[in-house]
């Protein structure tokens, strides 16, 4: 059974800021990332579609201590979105300063930014040519209604 | 299905960067587990081996084979388990589930890592490797900070201030510190205070660096028998009663149950169902703190505490000796160490010395009767065994 919705072709679509996912004939419900069965019951009855991008915040973390390879990030904002349609997508919250990122920040509102960054591969994801051009990240910050 | 009994253990020292090679390690383990249950190396049927990064940090791929041979145990099938933290866990239930089908009476399960050899860097982006690697480690997500993020969620799902949560987590990491102190075996040998834990530096907030485990370098081994073998060669079998194992998707797949990780009670489920039990028949728990947030999710889910008040236990000295439910009484991954791919059978190593009665005087639980271990894998993968004292 042939995938539906590629890393590659949500990659290639998120680095044009465009969010795809894919919704189920089944349950009307939203899966994304994209997975081979509906993330709420399993169909693998399913179209993909454009996502809104806009969500609030449920948790995070600033990260200090980098993986190889990673250092010239720290400290930096992981966001755990949940979007408008349902699923939750882990991003980076860019429009705050790391350190200034506390609790007041869970259930604020976010939406996909302009120029969503890329993680150029490593040694370890040399063969990984569906992530041609870099891995994606989503990359949100502070959206419409969200009191800053 | 066979009873199955555990019926001798070897656990080398857990240390910092080891100057043994993951073959050595468990050769030691394995050969003192052998010699303990009565057997020669050439009586094991079968192997089962956790082993989660020995190609990254010793280039050795397909140790499980070499390790085999290198006790003498020549050309028996053996198989190497990667379930990330909870590799070696899992190679025991399956050694179980083998022994119990009938097929094999006397095999050998466990597992070795040698983590901190590869330093901070590399060991941080290889246990990452555990998290979805195109769609959630891009965003900078690591093994604290997946945690990091579990412990804000908790605070804002249950309500609990963070700062009440940070002490509450703080309290975990001072007795896996206090207890830790007189395990011969274990990585640290140093009692740590509240405020230690919460000056420690940053690692993901909320987590400081005293609310994670180390890297770590050791191997644990377990010998199992059928029940009719056991009797042959010991007065003090450990009968694994219970097991439970699932699997979980990348985190973000997760969202309808976190904090609550649903493949821990789904696995804890199966395991108590099985031995016939129920939380409160627990008399000793291992459990997977790998960071200190993890200590109070998982005693949640295991039934120890109502959600939201898993740190109650650790206030109130409920898991402590002589508490409701004592609760890694060895160090726990945080004071003893965290060699990835040998941490469930040293969980299984430490409840089998409890009931024998011989672990340091200090940290001994008297009166073990049932004991849970409980180990964690990557974003989501657990497993659980319920053992029982069989003397």
């Amino acid at each position: 059974m042939e995938y539906k919705l590629t890393f590659k072709e949500f990659n290639d679509a998120l680095k044009k800021d465009k969010l795809l996912g894919l919704k189920c004939h089944d349950c009307g419900k939203f899966t994304c990332p994209p997975k081979m069965a509906c993330q709420e019951c399993g169909s693998t009855n399913l179209d993909i579609v454009e996502l809104s991008g806009t969500g609030k915040i449920v948790t995070f973390t600033v990260s200090y201590v980098p993986s190889e390879g990673r250092e010239p990030e720290v400290p930096y904002t992981v966001v755990m979105v949940e979007l408008d349609e349902g699923p939750w997508l882990m991003g980076n919250l860019t429009d705050i300063d790391p350190n200034n990122a506390t609790m007041e920040i869970v259930g604020r509102k976010v939406k996909l930014g302009p120029r969503s960054k890329v993680l150029p591969g490593d040694a370890y994801s040399i063969g990984a040519k569906e992530a041609e051009g870099g891995f994606a990240r989503p990359t949100f910050v502070f959206g419409q209604g969200s009191k800053s | 299905m066979r009873k199955v009994a555990i019926i001798g253990v070897g656990h080398t020292p857990f240390t910092f960067a080891a100057e043994k090679s993951c073959v050595e390690l468990f050769s030691e383990a394995a050969m003192d587990a052998i010699n303990e249950s009565n057997l020669r190396a050439g009586d094991i049927q079968a192997m089962f081996i956790g082993n989660v990064l020995g190609d990254f940090s010793e280039g050795q791929l397909m140790v499980q084979s070499y390790c085999a041979d290198d006790i003498g145990a020549f050309h028996i099938p053996s198989t190497r388990f990667e379930g990330g933290c909870a590799s070696s866990a899992l190679a025991i239930r399956d050694a179980f589930i083998w022994v119990a089908s009938g097929f094999y009476d006397t095999v050998l399960a466990g597992g070795v890592e040698t983590a901190a050899k590869m330093g901070t860097p590399l060991a941080t982006r290889t246990f990452a490797m555990g998290h979805d690697s195109h769609y959630e480690y891009p965003a900078g997500l690591t093994f604290p900070g997946l945690f990091a993020m579990l412990a804000h969620l908790y605070s804002s799902k249950y309500n609990v201030p963070l700062e009440k949560l940070k002490k509450q987590m703080a309290l975990v990491s001072v007795q896996s510190h206090q207890y830790g102190l007189h395990n011969h075996l274990g990585q640290f040998h140093k009692e740590i205070s509240v405020d230690d834990v919460l000056k420690s530096f940053m690692v993901c907030s909320p987590l400081q660096l005293y609310d994670c485990c180390p890297f770590s370098d050791g191997a644990a081994m377990v010998v199992l028998a059928s029940e009719e073998k056991a009797k042959e060669l010991t007065d003090k079998p450990v009968y694994i009663i219970g097991v439970g194992q699932s699997s979980s998707g990348k985190l973000s797949s997760q969202k309808d149950y976190l904090p609550r990780i649903a493949a821990r009670e789904v696995s804890a489920k199966q395991s108590y169902t099985m031995a016939g039990i129920q939380p409160q028949d627990v008399d000793l728990c291992e459990l997977h703190d790998c960071f200190s947030i993890a200590s109070i999710i998982a005693a949640e889910s295991l039934g120890f505490a109502e959600f939201g008040k898993g740190g109650e236990l650790w206030e109130n000295g409920e898991a402590a000796i002589g508490g409701q439910i004592p609760i890694n009484i060895s160090g726990g991954l945080k004071s003893k160490g965290h060699p990835i791919g040998a941490t469930g059978a040293s969980q299984v190593y430490e409840i089998v010395h409890q009931m024998r009665g011989q672990v340091e005087p200090e940290r001994q639980v008297e009166g073990v009767n049932i004991g849970l271990t409980d180990t964690l894998g990557g974003d989501g993968v657990v497993c659980d065994l319920v053992l029982q004292k069989g003397w």
